[in-house]
């Protein structure tokens, strides 16, 4: 087992959402899969991600995707816990889109 | 005027052909051989150094005469050139590490990759090239007409007529090319009958019919279980469906035979209906009769499939289709390759498919160190035939962007769909492919790629689609590559502003600037989530092979 911690950059979530829910999950603990947890953050400016992987070694892509995930999605003022086994990065990236998707109630 | 020295002769093969048939007869073999006697036939008629044409193609196999023809004494046939389109089965093999056979020239050798590297590295086997199946039926008739071809059909009637049945496949090439060049043509059948259902091939053309042992092999290449179709493949098939199929309006077209094609093929009814496609998009196939496009035709989507081959428990439905299926007067389906591929290069718009490795100039190949797998078809229908002059929407559509709108002729899209990661974290996307490594390993003149970058018109992953037509550049090009090579190294290196400037130009889109929500990837939109539903969408016409059967 690896964890890994995260704070980065991002732009703020809408303050318009709905808070129907205080936290989304998507995914199952699985091989090859991941269980992403949304909930709220401490500060609207960053997300704090924690990462416990089955998979070693991996922390430069992890760093890498989260990054980007954080850059391109307002995922500012969440705090989003990851439970991995295994999953590849188009898996990771799925579920994180998923779960905030979920998370901030948009309309499908 | 000078009289010739000597009389020329201008029927030497055929007085070969007498010959061989001669020795065959004085051992008492006429047209139909009994099961036991094979060898001694082969060896009858067969001389060292001839070219054989072994019938077996990625689906049917001509596997009693290949496992006969392997059994032969090499003091009496040797330095055989063999001519096939899939060396597949062990006996194939066989043959060289036998001593029987000496030189090859293929196409495809998918489950005997690895055997036939090393038989390449030990100096074993002289490989003449690895082509394309409609180059090497083409070379049939020009530089490799065989002197003698094996091959498989189901039936054979007392007069030596042959009925294929739905898996016609390669015999209507490799028969002609043989029967019409004084060759020798040699069957096997799985049944001797009364009266064929069909002619397929007239008994003129045929020599010697042997019923074999056991039906020949049949492998069910084009099945895929939908159970086995993950979230991920549902998103890369929406970003197709949405940003390539809708965007051109392709209606005809091929499929590769992945589960990221297949789920394509099953988000047709749910999602691409749902966006209005019905009748718009994927209407005309050259394709084998995949179980996974059963709900797309129940569902109306598809008006025409014509097919390689057939594919193991589908024979029921196609014949019970036969307003989409190509079928003949007894109700069957009839399968032909050469004339499937060259729809395929000819008349289809788009080809998709999947590869193991993509470059920065986006050539893509399955070959990697240590496996000499070949093409099969995929470089026909993944390429842009230039000799092409009918226009359609989508094929005009596609040079209009290719050439700033200036376009003299048009342009078949061909795309890769990929994941950027496969199976044990081997990435897709790499800066050099192990086709130039395998080249040099194997001392080849050209590196076995599949597709060339400049034929590739898109490339999905999961991170989005790359439109390489739009790129004016090979600096964009690459850009726009690594740009959806996620995090590969490939991908973790890009130019990150240049990616964002590409994507405002529409070159990269993601997900989210098609208006893809995430949430909707899930294998609730797959039209049918297993081999059983697909039997119920079959209204139990489809008859999986067991292996696929778990209920």
């Amino acid at each position: 087992m690896e964890k890994l911690e995260f704070t980065l950059p991002a732009c703020a979530a809408p303050a318009s959402r709905g808070f129907t829910q205080s936290f989304a999950l998507c995914g199952v603990v699985a091989s090859g899969n991941l269980e992403v947890l949304v909930g709220a953050g401490a500060a609207a400016s960053v997300c704090e991600i924690s990462v416990t992987t089955s998979a070693r070694g991996f922390a430069p892509i992890w760093q890498a995707l989260l990054s980007e995930f954080a850059a391109q999605n307002p995922a500012g003022g969440t705090r989003i816990a990851i439970n991995d086994m295994g999953a590849t990065p188009a898996v990771v990236s799925l579920r994180l889109g998923q779960a905030l998707c979920e998370y901030l109630g948009a309309e499908r | 005027m000078n009289a010739p020295v000597s009389t020329p002769t201008w029927d030497s093969r055929r007085q070969a052909r007498a010959r061989r048939l001669h020795r065959a007869e004085s051992l008492g073999l006429a047209r139909r051989v009994p099961a036991g006697r094979s060898v001694a036939l082969l060896e009858a008629v067969i001389e060292p150094g001839d070219r054989v044409c072994l019938e077996g193609n990625n689906q049917k196999q001509a596997d009693f005469l290949a496992s006969s023809l392997a059994d032969c004494n090499p003091a009496v046939l040797h330095d055989l050139h063999m001519l096939m389109s899939v060396l597949a089965l062990p006996s194939h093999v066989d043959l060289f590490e036998r001593g029987l056979a000496r030189k090859l020239d293929f196409s495809f050798s998918g489950p005997q990759a690895n055997r036939l590297a090393r038989l390449v590295q030990d100096r074993r086997i002289e490989i003449g090239a690895i082509h394309t199946y409609l180059e090497l039926f083409a070379r049939y008739f020009v530089d490799l007409t065989p002197h003698v071809c094996l091959i498989a059909a189901h039936a054979a009637d007392a007069a030596g007529n042959l009925y294929t049945g739905p898996n016609t496949e390669d015999t209507p090439a490799i028969v002609e090319a043989t029967a019409f060049k004084s060759g020798i043509v040699i069957a096997q059948v799985n049944e001797l009958r009364e009266s064929l259902p069909r002619v397929d091939v007239p008994a003129s053309w045929v020599d010697f019919v042997i019923v074999a042992p056991r039906p020949n092999y049949i492998e069910p290449l084009f099945t895929r279980d939908p159970a086995q179709i993950t979230e991920v493949q549902v998103l890369m098939a929406m970003l197709a469906i949405k940003g390539i199929y809708a965007e051109y309006g392709v209606k005809r077209l091929n499929h590769g035979i992945g589960f990221d094609t297949a789920a394509i093929e099953l988000l047709l009814p749910t999602y691409a209906a749902g966006l209005g496609l019905k009748g718009k998009i994927c209407t005309h196939w050259a394709l084998n009769p995949h179980p996974t496009l059963i709900p797309a035709i129940e569902s109306g989507f598809v008006e025409s499939v014509h097919c390689f081959g057939s594919e193991v428990g589908m024979d029921a439905y196609t014949a019970a289709r036969p307003d989409i299926f190509f079928t003949g007067a007894d109700g069957s389906m009839r399968s032909n390759r050469g004339y499937s591929q060259t729809a395929g290069l000819y008349a289809c718009d788009m080809f998709i498919g999947s590869t193991l490795q993509i470059d920065l100039s986006g050539n893509s190949s399955t070959a990697t160190v240590g496996r000499l797998a070949g093409f099969g078809g995929a470089p026909n229908m993944g390429s842009d035939p230039h000799g092409r002059r009918h226009a359609s929407p989508a094929w005009l559509k596609a040079s209009r962007e290719a050439a700033d709108g200036k376009a003299i002729r048009g342009r078949k899209l061909v795309v890769q769909l990929v994941e950027t990661f496969r199976e044990h974290m081997e990435p897709v996307f790499v800066e050099r492919l192990d086709a130039f490594a395998l080249q040099e390993a194997m001392g080849a003149e050209l590196p076995p790629i599949m597709i060339y970058g400049d034929d590739l018109s898109h490339i999905v992953s999961e991170e989005g689609i790359a439109n390489l037509l739009l790129c004016r550049n090979p600096e964009e090009r690459e850009q726009a590559i690594r740009g959806v090579a996620g995090f590969t190294p490939v991908g973790m290196a890009r130019d990150k502003r240049a990616v964002e400037s590409l994507r405002e130009r529409g070159i990269i889109r993601r997900a989210a600037d098609l208006g893809i929500d995430p949430r909707l990837a899930t294998r609730d939109l797959l039209a049918a989530r297993s081999i059983k539903d697909l039997v119920r969408w079959s209204g139990g016409l489809y008859a999986p092979p067991s292996r696929f059967r778990n209920w």
